[in-house]
């Protein structure tokens, strides 16, 4: 006891003068190598390949094909849909993000982690099971089914069921990337700018607003890929019928069923690049508001 | 003091008494519409979904919804969906530590490729996640024609799910075990170096213990994730009943057939599940941040 405590100050004293340089303490052996190999060899099994694999396939056999395969009407009408659901479902979960960020972060009161973990609630739900409520809500035998169709309208089966579905997956990624920001960034600047008389409406859009725009982009971009991805909940409600209901995700599936191995993969290499510009997004976000943590 | 006062309390309460809702309607609109356009979109998206969900199932009669949930195919599909999620998510345990391990103390080259990548199951649709690990793990692709020679069959299996399972899970541990390695103090573990500990026995009583819970929830996460997924196991699964059939395909097809009792009843466990994960995850978040207070 008296020994560790002997030596505690000089240990502190080192990592505080030079945190960078201390590594070469027992490193230099073999034990890196094999475990960095390990951790490359895993992650090409799961992931490097079979990514690798999705552009083999797709210029198999040279670009002529995969552009061929890009202009067929069912593709284009599955990338148009699958942009329209973004454009719709991002705008709204942003909003709703926001505003759900902003009551938890301003305001104390009991039950936080909670309605957080209902936020959260979303993810944790299956998407065939999302799919599911919103037939059991909408379709023809759900609750709101019967005035619907009085009305006329179609959710099920239907454009609307798959903005819903979209909506729903979708929802926490927003509000979720924007609250530790918020709760960082303190209200101290926002209580100064009321005090200066500033409206809330001002406090936000000259305060709040850029000093989370690198989180809130995060989250939008990260909505956005999930919104344009989204396979399973989508498939539920949409019935799936190509250049009606098929997103690209789904026409993917479907021309992989029909042994269009080729179309499929065409179309997949479009969402893999959709998932390349995220994460290379993501990577130049993560690193704006790593240096605004370091300052 | 304390009789005194709610005898008090009442007789001032009672004149507001037959405006109860009126009380609340006033309280409501004191409420910032923050809050309110929070409220209203969670109603509409989750609360009234999940509730439609569970007065469902609610009609069935309970024997019935028993039988249903019970059922021999029903059984089935719990049991590949646990089983393979469970695989799949203690092997990211091992596998997602080690990477978090090798990302957070080695330096080398492409790491920061390597580190953006580990996100890639977020950001790559599933379907197209299933369509390219069914292909690569089929018997003529580029690591199922590895395998076959050894009799390991991958693709339209049990084990093509867990798989696709691992796949969809992957990041979690990593994402959850990175941060907190990051912030361990390396001067502990250089105490026990000097002490005379092998890297070994550094690891596993100085680095393991504080971090074993970070690393539970990063599983837990993953499972979470495995149980529910879709889009990739049924491209790379046969979907054949009690052979690699999981639960949410069996609610998929249960719809098709526009059995929707079928389709809430199976749902509605899958519902259950995800909410006590959900608890269970949130309990052991509080007992991982037990050991930040230290």
């Amino acid at each position: 006891m008296t020994q560790n405590e002997a030596s505690f100050p000089p240990r502190i004293h080192s990592g505080a003068t030079d945190p960078k340089p201390q590594r070469p303490v027992k490193s230099r052996d073999w034990m890196p190598i094999i475990l960095i190999g390990i951790a490359i060899a895993y992650l090409a099994l799961v992931l490097y390949i079979p990514a690798a694999n999705v552009f083999f396939q797709a210029f198999k056999k040279g670009f002529g094909p995969f552009l061929s395969n890009l202009t067929r009407p069912a593709f284009l009408h599955a990338a148009w849909l699958t942009l329209i659901l973004a454009v719709i479902t991002v705008p709204l979960n942003t909003v709703f993000g926001l505003c759900a960020a902003w009551a938890i972060t301003r305001h104390k009161f009991p039950g936080r982690a909670f309605v957080l973990s209902i936020i959260d609630l979303p993810f944790s739900i299956s998407p065939v099971v999302a799919g599911l409520m919103i037939v059991l809500l909408y379709g023809r035998q759900g609750w709101f089914g019967g005035w619907l169709q009085e009305h006329g309208i179609r959710v099920i089966f239907a454009f609307p069921g798959m903005i819903l579905a979209t909506a729903f997956v979708t929802m926490p990624f927003v509000a979720r990337e924007v609250i530790p920001v918020l709760e960082e960034f303190g209200k101290d600047q926002e209580e100064a700018a009321r005090t200066l008389g500033a409206e809330d409406w001002q406090i936000f859009w000259r305060v709040t607003l850029p000093s989370i725009r690198w989180g809130l982009l995060y989250g939008v971009i990260l909505t956005n890929a999930r919104a344009m991805g989204e396979f399973g909940a989508v498939s539920v409600v949409s019935g799936n019928i190509a250049d009606k209901t098929q997103s690209l995700p789904l026409f993917v599936e479907d021309a992989y069923k029909q042994y269009e191995t080729e179309a499929a993969y065409s179309a997949a290499v479009l969402l893999a690049l959709l998932a390349v510009v995220t994460l290379v997004l993501k990577e130049i976000l993560e690193r704006k508001t790593r240096i605004k943590d370091v300052e | 003091m304390a009789v005194s006062s709610p005898r008090s309390s009442p007789r001032q309460l009672i004149p507001p008494e037959p405006p109860v809702w009126k009380k609340f309607l006033s309280n409501l609109s004191r409420i910032p519409w923050t809050w309110r356009i929070t409220v209203a979109y969670l109603t509409v998206m989750l609360f009234v979904p999940i509730a439609a969900m569970f007065l469902k199932a609610g009609t069935e009669p309970p024997a019935k919804f028993w039988e249903i949930a019970t059922s021999p195919i029903a059984l089935a599909t719990y049991d590949v969906t646990f089983t393979t999620s469970v695989i799949a998510s203690l092997l990211n345990g091992v596998f997602g530590t080690l990477i978090a391990w090798v990302l957070v103390r080695y330096k080398f080259p492409l790491k920061r490729i390597i580190e953006a990548s580990v996100d890639l199951p977020f950001a790559l649709p599933s379907a197209v996640a299933g369509l390219t690990l069914a292909t690569v793990y089929s018997n003529n692709g580029w690591v199922g024609s590895l395998l076959a020679p050894l009799g390991i069959k991958v693709s339209f299996t049990r084990l093509g799910v867990a798989v696709a399972m691992t796949y969809i899970s992957l990041p979690f541990v990593v994402r959850t075990v990175q941060p907190v390695l990051q912030e361990m103090e390396r001067e502990i573990e250089e105490a026990a170096w000097s002490l005379g500990a092998t890297q070994w026995q550094t690891f596993w009583k100085v680095i393991f213990p504080p971090l074993f819970p970070t690393i539970l929830t990063g599983i837990a996460l993953g499972f979470s994730r495995a149980v529910g997924e879709y889009g990739s196991t049924v491209i790379i699964a046969s979907n054949t009943p009690f052979k690699d059939l999981i639960a949410p395909v069996l609610i998929f097809q249960r719809l098709e057939q526009y059995d929707y009792s079928g389709a809430t009843v199976i749902g509605t466990v899958l519902l259950l599940i995800s909410l006590v994960l959900l608890i269970g995850i949130n309990l052991l978040q509080a007992w991982a941040r037990r050991y930040d207070t230290k």
